[in-house]
C-alpha cells in the first residue's frame, strides 16, 4: 500500500483487506468499518476499482482495502485475478471474509479458498437480518470452532457488528503467528488427488525462491491448470526451473483424469462442496423453509411476461421525469446562483476596455462560462445517481439486464449495457462519462467495448440545446414528430453500431457468458444511495471539470490567435476613435460632457452597458428598483446618463448620444470578433474543412462550433453565440438570429437534419475520450472512439444532405426517410442474426 | 439426453454434467450449479432468452445458450409448489 505504516513500537498501524462474494454486502460492511474516509483508485494497469479508507481504534490506523467482488479466486476473471495478486502479493496482516449468512452453502467456497492461501482470517456472517427473515439459523460459536477463525456476525445495511469486527480483526492480529496456518479440521481434503498435492509440496519447499507462497494452494492450482499460477511459476523460478515442475503437475493430471474419469478442477469444486457440506451440518438450521420468499412473489408480477415491460418503462420514465425534467426544474433555481457568481467574479476581473477587453478578463470569463455550464448540470446528475443507486441496490437493475438482455445480445451488446446507456441518456438527458464509467460492471469483453462506444450516441445533456436550438429554426410545424425522432433514434444507432462494431474491429475481443445472479430484494437505505450519488457526481465533476477547463484554455487559445494584424487593428482603432470623437463633437455645450468625456468615458459606456444588462435581468417592479438603487449607488454622477430625469433635456441628449456610442462600439466589437475567429486557428481549421464538409452542407461557422464542442458539447450552441452574436439593442433570441442569418444564407432544414444527424453520431466529448481511454486502458482505442464516429457522421450527414439537395426533399422528408430506413435495418439485422445464432448453435450441439 | 434447456417453467432437476469448458463451467460451478445440485426452473424472461434457475439459496439466470450445455435428470414434482408465469 502507499500509506505509509508507522514502525512505533506502542502503536501498531495494520492492513486489512475485505474479501467475498458479489451481493454479499461488502461494500456495505467496507462504508460501515471505515466511515467516510475513503478513496478510489485503480488496480495498477487494469481499470478494476481498488476501494481504500482507513479508521483508527486504540492500538493504532487500520488501513482497509475493499477488494472486488468474486465467487472464487481462479484466474477466470480481472477481478478474480486482482483479489488474488493482492492477497498474495500484499499478504494483508488479516483478511475479512464477508460472507452472505442467509447462502452459507455457496458463500464458504470461497473462504476455503482464503484459508488455502493461509491467510489471518476473519469470517463476517454479514445481512443476518435476511437470513432471520428467511427463517435461517446460524450456530455461529459452532461455525467458528469448525474453521478455526474469528466469526462475527454483522448486518451492514443498519450498521449492526462494527464493533466486533474491528475487535476481531485485532484479535486476530494479535495471535496471528498463533492462526498462521488453518485450523486443520478446515483443510480440504482432496482424496485421490492428495499424493500429487503431498508431492509437488515437497518438490516447492526446496525451492527458496517460493517460500513465501502457499504450497498447497500452489501445488492445487498447477493441478488444476490455474494460468496465472504456471505463470507465477515461471517468474519466480525462470522458464527452465519451472517447465519440470508443470512437466510433473502434466504428469499428475493426466493419471487423475484417466484414473478417476472426471477433471482436477471438477474433483477439487466437488471435495470443497462436501467439505462446506460438512462444516455446515448441525451448524445451519431452517435454510430453505419451502416458503415462497418476498422476493418471489415480487418477481412473479415484477418479471411476469405481459408485466415485466411495463414495469420496466415505468422505471425508466420514473428515472426520467424524477433527475431530467425535475432537476432541470430545480436548474432555474441554481442557475442565478452560478450567474451572481460570475458577475462576482467579472467584479473582480480587470474592467472592459473600449473596444479590446484584456485576455486576463477574456480568458477569466471564458473558465468561469465554461465551468458554469458543467456546474448547471450537478442538480441533475445528483438526483440521476440516486435514482440509479436506487435501483442497483434494491436489485432491480439485475432484472432489468434479465428482461433485456435478449434483444440487447442480439446486437452485440449485454443485459448489463442497460445500466450504462440509460446514464448516457437512453431517451433524453444523461452524460456519457458516467455511463462510459458504469460499463465497468458488464463481464464480457467484447459487450463491454461495444457498450463504451456506443454509449457516445445517446442524447446527454449537452446535445440538448442544440437540437432544441434548431428544432425552435426550422421544424416549428413538426417539433413533436422531430422530438420523437430525435429521443428515439438514439438507441436504433446504438444497436446499429454495436452490431457493426461487434462484426468488424471487436470480433476477437474476448467474450463470456451471460450466468448472473438475481439479487433478493432489499429496500436501499439513504445514507447508501446518498453516498453513492456524492460520490458519482464528485468523480464527474472532478474528471469531467479537469479536463473541460484545460480544453477550454486551448479552445481559447486556438479562438484568438494569431489574433488581428497590426493594420486591421489600427482600422478598428481609428473607427472607435471617429465614434468617441462624434460623440464628445455632439456633446459640446452639454451640462454633462464634463461627467461624461475624458478618463470617465469608458468607466461610462461600461456602465451604460451594465446597466441596460442589469435591467434586461431584472424580474419584476422590486427587482427594477432594485437595480436602480445599485446603479445609482454605483455612480451618481453617471446615473442621469443612463435614465434621463424628466425635464432635463441636456441628459436626455447625452442619453441618446451614449446610447448611439454604445451602439458602435458593439457593432465594431462584433466585427473584430468575427474576423478574429475566421482567421483564427480554429477558423483556419474551419474554413479547410469546408470543401469535405460542403457534402454535409456546413460552412466555416458551423465547422468551428463543431470543432470546439469537441471540448464539450455544450459549447456548440455557446460558439454558434458568438457566431451569430446579436447588437446590444436587438433583443433576439438566438433562434431568431440564426435563423435569419442562416435563412439568408441558403439554409434550409435539410441542413438542419444533417447537423442533428452528425451531431448524434459525431465523436464523444473530450471527458468521454478521457474515460473511454480509463476504460479500455488503451490510447488506440481512445483514437478509434474519436476517428470512427467522425467517419460515420460525416458519412450520413454527407449522404443525408446531398441526396435530399439532390431530390429536393425536404427537412422533415429526410428525416423520416433515415429514421424509418435505419428501423427498417435494426429488423433485418435483428431477424438474420437470430436465424444465423440458433443455425450455429445447432450446428455445434450436434458436434458434441 | 436431457438439457436445462429443455426444462420447462416450474420443473425441477438433478445437474448430472457441464458440456462447457473454462471459465463458463468456473462461473456456473461458483454459482453453484454443481454436479448432482437440484435446480428449479423458475422463469423464463419475456422475451423467452435468458432464463431463471432457483437454487438451494439463490436465484441465477443464465442464456439458453448455457442452459443447453448443461445435462439434467427431471426430477419427480416436489412437495414445494411450482412458480407459474
Amino acid at each position: 500500500m502507499s500509506e505509509p505504516r508507522s514502525e512505533q513500537p506502542h502503536r501498531k498501524d495494520v492492513q486489512v483487506a475485505l474479501a467475498g462474494q458479489q451481493n454479499a454486502g461488502k461494500s456495505t460492511l467496507f462504508n460501515v468499518l471505515t466511515g467516510a474516509r475513503q478513496h478510489v483508485a485503480n488496480y495498477p494497469g487494469v481499470t478494476v476499482d481498488k476501494k481504500h479508507g482507513q479508521y483508527s481504534d486504540d492500538l493504532g490506523t487500520v488501513y482497509t482495502v475493499d477488494l472486488p467482488g468474486t465467487y472464487s479466486l481462479t484466474s477466470f476473471s480481472l477481478e478474480e485475478r486482482v483479489a488474488r495478486e493482492f492477497l498474495l502479493g500484499e499478504r494483508p496482516d488479516v483478511t475479512v471474509n464477508v460472507v452472505d449468512a442467509s447462502n452459507l452453502r455457496r458463500s464458504l467456497h470461497l473462504t476455503l479458498q482464503l484459508l488455502e492461501l493461509e491467510l489471518p482470517l476473519v469470517l463476517a456472517l454479514n445481512m443476518m437480518d435476511v437470513a432471520a427473515s428467511r427463517g435461517i439459523q446460524v450456530d455461529k460459536d459452532l461455525l467458528a470452532r469448525r474453521l478455526g477463525l474469528a466469526v462475527v456476525t454483522t448486518v451492514g445495511r443498519k450498521g449492526e457488528g462494527r464493533e466486533a469486527l474491528r475487535q476481531a480483526i485485532r484479535g486476530v492480529e494479535d495471535g496471528a503467528t498463533a492462526t498462521e496456518r488453518p485450523h486443520p479440521a478446515a483443510v480440504v481434503r482432496y482424496g485421490a488427488l492428495e499424493p500429487a498435492i503431498e508431492q509437488l509440496m515437497a518438490r516447492f519447499a526446496t525451492e527458496p525462491r517460493l517460500s513465501d507462497l502457499p504450497r498447497r494452494w500452489l501445488a492445487l492450482q498447477l493441478l488444476q491448470g490455474d494460468t496465472a499460477a504456471v505463470q507465477l511459476l515461471a517468474e519466480r523460478l525462470g522458464d527452465d526451473a519451472a517447465r519440470p515442475l508443470r512437466e510433473t503437475a502434466g504428469r499428475f493430471i493426466d493419471a487423475f483424469e484417466t484414473a478417476a474419469g472426471i477433471e482436477v478442477s471438477d474433483h477439487v469444486v466437488s471435495c470443497r462442496d462436501q467439505a462446506v457440506e460438512r462444516l455446515l451440518k448441525g451448524a445451519v438450521q431452517g435454510a430453505g423453509n419451502g416458503r415462497p420468499s418476498l422476493t418471489e412473489r415480487i418477481d412473479r408480477f415484477v418479471l411476469n411476461r405481459w408485466a415485466a415491460p411495463f414495469f420496466l418503462v415505468a422505471t425508466v420514465f420514473a428515472i426520467y421525469q424524477v433527475s431530467i425534467v425535475w432537476g432541470y426544474e430545480i436548474t432555474t433555481y441554481t442557475w442565478p446562483l452560478l450567474a451572481k457568481a460570475r458577475e462576482l467574479i467579472a467584479g473582480l476581473l480587470p474592467g472592459a476596455d473600449f473596444l479590446v477587453d484584456p485576455y486576463t478578463r477574456s480568458l477569466g470569463l471564458w473558465l468561469v462560462d465554461s465551468a458554469n455550464t458543467l456546474l448547471n448540470y450537478v442538480p441533475i446528475f445528483l438526483i440521476l445517481f440516486a435514482a440509479i443507486a436506487i435501483i442497483e441496490d434494491s436489485g432491480y437493475m439485475a432484472r432489468i439486464a434479465f428482461i433485456l438482455d435478449k434483444i440487447l445480445h442480439r446486437f452485440g451488446l449485454h443485459g448489463q449495457s442497460t445500466l450504462p446507456l440509460i446514464l448516457g441518456g437512453v431517451f433524453a438527458g444523461g452524460c456519457a462519462v458516467p455511463g462510459v464509467m458504469a460499463t465497468k460492471g458488464i463481464p464480457d469483453t467484447r459487450a463491454r467495448m461495444a457498450t463504451i462506444f456506443t454509449v457516445p450516441f445517446m442524447n446527454c445533456l449537452a446535445k440538448v440545446p442544440l437540437y432544441t436550438l434548431l428544432l425552435g429554426i426550422f421544424f416549428v410545424e413538426h417539433k413533436s414528430l422531430m422530438l420523437f425522432y430525435i429521443s428515439t433514434m438514439t438507441i436504433v444507432f446504438a444497436l446499429l453500431v454495436a452490431k457493426l462494431l461487434t462484426k468488424t474491429v471487436l470480433r476477437g475481443q474476448e467474450t463470456s457468458p451471460f450466468v448472473m445472479e438475481l439479487p433478493h430484494y432489499h429496500l436501499p437505505t439513504v445514507t447508501g444511495v446518498l453516498r453513492r450519488s456524492f460520490e458519482r457526481t464528485w468523480q464527474y465533476i472532478k474528471k469531467v471539470g479537469t479536463v473541460v477547463l484545460a480544453v477550454a484554455v486551448v479552445v481559447f487559445a486556438l479562438l484568438h490567435l494569431p489574433g488581428l494584424s497590426a493594420e486591421r487593428k489600427a482600422h478598428y482603432e481609428a473607427e472607435a476613435q471617429a465614434a468617441v470623437e462624434r460623440f464628445a463633437a455632439a456633446l459640446e455645450g452639454n451640462t454633462y460632457r464634463d461627467v461624461a468625456l475624458g478618463g470617465n468615458l469608458v468607466p461610462l459606456v461600461r456602465y451604460f452597458t451594465d446597466y441596460k444588462r442589469a435591467k434586461l435581468n431584472a424580474t419584476g417592479a422590486a427587482g427594477s428598483a432594485r437595480v436602480t438603487e445599485r446603479f445609482q449607488a454605483r455612480n451618481a454622477d453617471f446615473y442621469p446618463l443612463v435614465k434621463p430625469p424628466a425635464g432635463d433635456r441636456d441628459a436626455r441628449k447625452a442619453w441618446r448620444e451614449l446610447r448611439k456610442l454604445a451602439r458602435a462600439r458593439q457593432g465594431l466589437r462584433k466585427d473584430m470578433r468575427e474576423e478574429r475567429i475566421r482567421t483564427s486557428l480554429l477558423g483556419t481549421i474551419g474554413r479547410g474543412l469546408e470543401p469535405v464538409t460542403q457534402l454535409a452542407g456546413f460552412d466555416w461557422k458551423i465547422n468551428i462550433a463543431l470543432l470546439s464542442s469537441f471540448a464539450a458539447r455544450e459549447s456548440s450552441v455557446a460558439t454558434l453565440g458568438v457566431l451569430f452574436q446579436q447588437d446590444e439593442d436587438q433583443n433576439a433570441t438566438l433562434e431568431e438570429r440564426m435563423g435569419a442569418e442562416t435563412r439568408a444564407g441558403g439554409a434550409t432544414a435539410l441542413l438542419a437534419v444533417s447537423m442533428i444527424l452528425f451531431f448524434a453520431l459525431y465523436p464523444p466529448c473530450l471527458a468521454t475520450t478521457i474515460m473511454v481511454k480509463v476504460q479500455t486502458g488503451s490510447y488506440q482505442w481512445m483514437l478509434f472512439a474519436i476517428v470512427f464516429p467522425t467517419l460515420l457522421g460525416l458519412g450520413v450527414a454527407s449522404a443525408v444532405y446531398s441526396i435530399g439537395t439532390a431530390v429536393g426533399a425536404t427537412g422533415i422528408q429526410a428525416m423520416s426517410a433515415v429514421y424509418w430506413g435505419a428501423v427498417a435495418l435494426l429488423l433485418v439485422v435483428g431477424l438474420v442474426s437470430d436465424r444465423q445464432a440458433s443455425r450455429r448453435l445447432r450446428a455445434r450441439l450436434a458436434e458434441t | 439426453m436431457l438439457s436445462l434447456n429443455d426444462i420447462r417453467p416450474g420443473g425441477r432437476v438433478r445437474i448430472r454434467r457441464h458440456l462447457s469448458t473454462g471459465a463458463v463451467r468456473q462461473r456456473l460451478l461458483d454459482l453453484g450449479l454443481m454436479p448432482n445440485a437440484v435446480v428449479t426452473v423458475v422463469r423464463s424472461a419475456p422475451l423467452n432468452d435468458p432464463i431463471e434457475l432457483k437454487l438451494d439459496a439463490s436465484n441465477v439466470s443464465l442464456r439458453r445458450r448455457e442452459a443447453r450445455t448443461i445435462e439434467v435428470s427431471p426430477l419427480e414434482a416436489d412437495a414445494a409448489e411450482p412458480d407459474h408465469v
